[in-house]
């Protein structure tokens, strides 16, 4: 059944460790194809097709095609088109794509679960006959490359041996490594770039479009407007040795020209000014700064500087006219920040933006600006051909590299979410630009839910309080489906000792644990999205509906499952006892907030409903006295009985909210606008109360 | 949730093996002619050897009337882990294994044959790439078979983890890697046998509904070993006869 043949793989981190790892080659791996009689393969391990019809022009016979690593890395927007199908995704290229960017390999992961795209994911790495050690003195991407073309080959004799009549399938190697190819075509595999394969792609429409150009962004050094970023080494040793520094860039919202880096040990972020000063950083990217001596400090600047309407084309202007302004008057001004120049890109952290495409002047033009909705972000040049139409839409678009002699940084059309002014389109903008997960959910997610017409098996019940009899009902605003909440309040027979009534108080949780069990699918997509989300017109759920809106909603006369807490409550509210169990409950009524204030105050109302909910009332206006005597934002009242308990029973993860006033550094940018509202300022140094702007 | 990826996708371990697989075995009986019983065992990358004295006449402060008393003793070599180790023995964790191999091995030799008596067995670890516990047991019988003392049956010791992929899978042998994934490891001494239990271990807290999953994926580990371990017997059997009586003639 396997191979015992064991071959040994060393690898060497930090302090010169040596890691000695087994590695099993088999001989059971199936290569996938339905051309193939020779795999054991079972019915459903098919994933390749016996005739692949081909899309390309320049391979008009039938092909599979094998993707290098930086295909995947860079072109991911091409994959996820439904264009191109039939390939294989060699082990090789899927762990260098997990180690290099873990977006793109769950990405890659969507496209190879999904049955339709037709990617097989091939174990090269164990399999014995592509399998291949690393030369003494090999890099580690060389060996990739060879071990892909090893791939190539064998699965190239592995189809052409099954002695099929038909015409069996061959193998297209596509790699943008310009070595690579020139190598393979000398083992006699066949290979282009993406970029050739793609442009010869009949029948799919905007597909070169989705292209990523990417340039080695430091080798364009003819007509290099930008000087040129420091390699990863020569930043690590000076920022060790303190010459650099290391922070995160922060764009500026009024001033394309100007941002900050918060770098570690200094009080104020320093400063960036200029395209030279900024060199190509993009908000968000982790940066190593050069603070400039203390001469050259200057100070930000007041005045509010957008990009140019029209493409200047490469050239940096503007830069004077901000320096002018930003000359410190003297050394005392006490604006004076310290300043500094990016040298070196740590990491980037682009993600796609949304915006809208300004199409170029001359008619029939494909390179276009693109100008992103976050005033933060640069305009990107994106090429497509499809300009009309997108001139209306809002788009997404991805950035790829920023070359030394472009102005702009280059990046390629990822999809259109709608025409500008939509309400839809909008929306997905906003949603997008927030990095709120709101696609539907997954066929996996899905799954895991109960059956529509769930009902409450008899065992469950068994297990929990029954309190089914209680009249529990719940108060929310109106039109609310997510009823998460619901309380109950009744009179207890017998006083305490000082002679004071008694009552008892619930409060009653859905209980979601029942539905949603750790480490399943929608755990998993719970715990990723964390909230839900509410738009003006939609919601987006953090559980799929069934459960938030129906069976994990306390609705009026419908049994549900329950996690309650209920108090011993005197007519002080002082808390006498408590107590916490999972229960089963039956609200007797969903109210809003308004019937819940008319059903206490007719006073000829004297059912249950009406009873508890006075109780209710009473004892919170007292709980809110009290709290208010205590200090508002002290927590030392009774009813943090919940948080005593779970910092009880989970003491590392339990959580307490809290609201604490915003820090006044929140409000400066506010006032500076303030301030140039009202110019002559009667009073030079407002300070406004932060209270009431409780953003915190 | 740790220890997510240990199986991948087309259900094969870090490795390389499937999630039922052991690590190749490799053992050899008789290695030493100095003590009375030897043996050298490898499971994968971590290599051990055994050696066994005895039974031999006890000490008087250890004597027992009852049965034999099992000594042992188990220690790493210094150069057996990636960063040098500096004591071999007499650390916690050595002095806990060679609690736990005694435990394993008592339960395997038949103690009441020799009252009064001591058997010493040294478990010395050269190379150790998770599970040494498991080798050192496995080549402790061996080299207790080599020493010719009656034994109720082999006892074998195997370990699995869990897998927390799509499907929780059971993987059974955990060699480092998985170790350091900060999985659950489940490690099982057993006479297959009999079917009995000699000794159970566990790493990390696993929830009821998994453990018979683990479980019973090591016991299995356990049976395989012994397979094995039965076949290097016989093997060494058949060829060590001709070879010593040529020698002792």
């Amino acid at each position: 059944m396997w191979t015992t043949k064991t071959f040994l793989t060393k690898t060497k981190r930090g302090n010169i460790l040596k890691i000695v790892r087994e590695h099993y080659l088999r001989d059971d791996l199936l290569c996938g194809s339905s051309a193939c009689n020779s795999c054991p393969h079972k019915d459903d391990e098919y994933v390749l097709d016996l005739k692949p019809v081909s899309i390309c022009a320049l391979f008009e016979y039938p092909h599979y095609i094998i993707l290098d690593t930086n295909v995947v890395l860079h072109q991911i927007d091409v994959l996820e088109e439904d264009a191109l199908t039939n390939v294989i995704i060699l082990q090789t290229v899927l762990e260098e794509v997990k180690h290099q960017n873990t977006s793109i390999y769950q990405r890659l992961l969507e496209i190879v679960n999904s049955k339709k795209r037709k990617f097989y994911c091939f174990v090269n790495e164990h399999h014995k006959d592509t399998y291949v050690e690393r030369k003494p003195g090999e890099k580690q991407s060389d060996r990739n490359d060879r071990a892909i073309r090893l791939a190539a080959s064998w699965y190239a004799a592995h189809l052409s041996s099954n002695k099929l009549e038909h015409q069996f399938p061959q193998i297209v190697l596509i790699t943008d490594d310009q070595n690579n190819r020139q190598l393979a075509q000398e083992d006699g595999i066949v290979c282009c770039t993406v970029q050739d394969y793609i442009e010869n792609v009949n029948g799919f429409a905007g597909l070169v479009d989705k292209l990523s150009k990417n340039v080695m962004p430091e080798s364009c050094s003819k007509d290099a407007l930008y000087p040129a970023h420091l390699t990863p080494a020569q930043i690590h040793t000076g920022v060790k040795n303190g010459q650099y520094h290391s922070g995160t860039f922060h764009a500026s919202r009024d001033n394309f020209l100007e941002g900050t880096a918060s770098v570690h040990g200094f009080e104020k972020a320093i400063l960036l000014q200029g395209h030279i000063g900024i060199n190509r950083a993009v908000d968000g990217d982790q940066v190593a700064v050069e603070i400039l001596p203390e001469a050259e400090w200057r100070r930000p600047s007041d005045i509010v500087l957008e990009d140019k309407a029209d493409d200047p084309g490469d050239k940096l202007d503007e830069e004077a006219e901000l320096l002018k302004t930003v000359k410190p008057v003297d050394n005392k001004d006490g604006e004076i920040t310290p300043t500094g120049k990016v040298v070196g890109i740590i990491k980037r952290k682009w993600r796609q933006y949304c915006g809208i495409l300004m199409p170029s002047k001359i008619p029939g033009a494909t390179r276009h600006l693109f100008t992103p909705a976050e005033k933060r972000i640069p305009r990107v040049r994106i090429e497509t051909r499809q300009s009309e139409i997108l001139a209306s839409q809002k788009i997404l678009v991805a950035l790829d590299s920023w070359p030394r002699n472009s102005r702009y940084p280059l990046g390629h059309f990822v999809r259109a979410l709608g025409q500008i002014g939509d309400k839809s389109a909008e929306n997905e903008v906003i949603l997008l630009e927030h990095d709120v997960p709101h696609a539907r959910f997954s066929e996996a997610v899905l799954a895991c839910l109960p059956p529509n017409d769930w009902t409450i098996p008899d065992e469950e019940i068994k297990k929990r309080v029954d309190l089914r009899s209680l009249c529990i009902c719940s108060v929310d605003p109106p039109g609310c489906t997510d009823i998460d909440d619901a309380l109950h309040a009744r009179p207890l027979e017998g006083t305490t000792d000082d002679g004071l009534e008694t009552f008892e108080v619930g409060v009653h949780i859905a209980d979601v644990t029942y539905f949603v069990r750790p480490d399943t699918a929608l755990d998993k997509e719970a715990a990723c999205r964390s909230t839900t989300v509410y738009l003006v017109d939609r919601r987006i759920d953090m559980v799929p509906d069934l459960l938030s809106s129906n069976l994990c909603s306390l609705r009026g006369n419908e049994e549900r499952l329950a996690f309650s807490c209920v108090w011993e409550i005197d007519e002080n509210a002082n808390v006498l006892s408590k107590k916490f169990h999972k229960s089963v409950i039956k609200s007797a009524a969903a109210m809003t907030y308004e019937e819940a204030q008319i059903t206490i105050d007719t006073k000829s109302r004297r059912d249950e409903i009406a009873q508890s909910l006075r109780i209710l009332n009473k004892l919170a206006k007292k709980l809110k006295r009290k709290r208010m005597d205590n200090g508002a934002l002290s927590l030392s009242s009774p009813e943090i009985s919940v948080a005593e308990k779970l910092a009880e029973e989970f003491p590392q993860c339990a959580l307490l909210r809290r609201h604490p006033a915003p820090p006044p550094a929140n409000f400066t940018t506010f006032l500076k606008a303030a301030k140039q509202q009202v110019a002559p300022s009667p009073s030079p140094s407002p300070s406004p109360s932060p209270s009431p702007w409780g953003n915190g | 949730m740790p220890a997510a990826d240990l199986l991948s996708s087309q259900g094969l371990r870090l490795d390389g093996r499937r999630a039922n697989e052991l690590r190749r075995i490799r053992c050899k009986l008789g290695v030493f002619t100095q003590p009375d019983g030897s043996a050298y065992l490898e499971q994968g990358n971590t290599k051990v050897l055994a050696a066994v004295y005895g039974p031999h006449q006890a000490s008087k402060s250890k004597s027992s009337s009852d049965g034999v008393v099992v000594n042992c003793q188990y220690s790493m070599a210094t150069f057996s882990t990636g960063e040098r180790k500096n004591r071999p023995r007499g650390d916690r964790k050595s002095q806990e294994i060679s609690l736990h191999l005694r435990q394993a091995l008592t339960a395997a030799i038949k103690t009441e044959l020799y009252p009064r008596s001591q058997i010493d067995i040294y478990v010395e670890v050269l190379q150790a790439d998770g599970g040494t516990f498991c080798a050192g047991v496995n080549a402790a019988t061996l080299a207790l078979i080599d020493a010719g003392i009656p034994l109720r049956a082999y006892v074998c010791a195997c370990s699995a983890s869990m897998a927390w992929g799509a499907r929780p899978q059971p993987l059974v042998d955990v060699p480092h890697v998985e170790e350091a994934a900060g999985g659950v490891v489940l490690t099982v001494a057993s006479l297959p046998n009999t079917g009995s239990t000699a000794l159970l271990e566990m790493s990390h807290k696993l929830h009821m509904d998994y453990f018979k999953m683990v479980f019973s994926s090591a016991v299995q580990g356990c049976r395989d070993i012994e397979v094995i371990l039965d076949r290097a017997v016989r093997d060494h059997l058949a060829e060590g006869w001709t070879e010593q009586d040529t020698v002792t003639v």
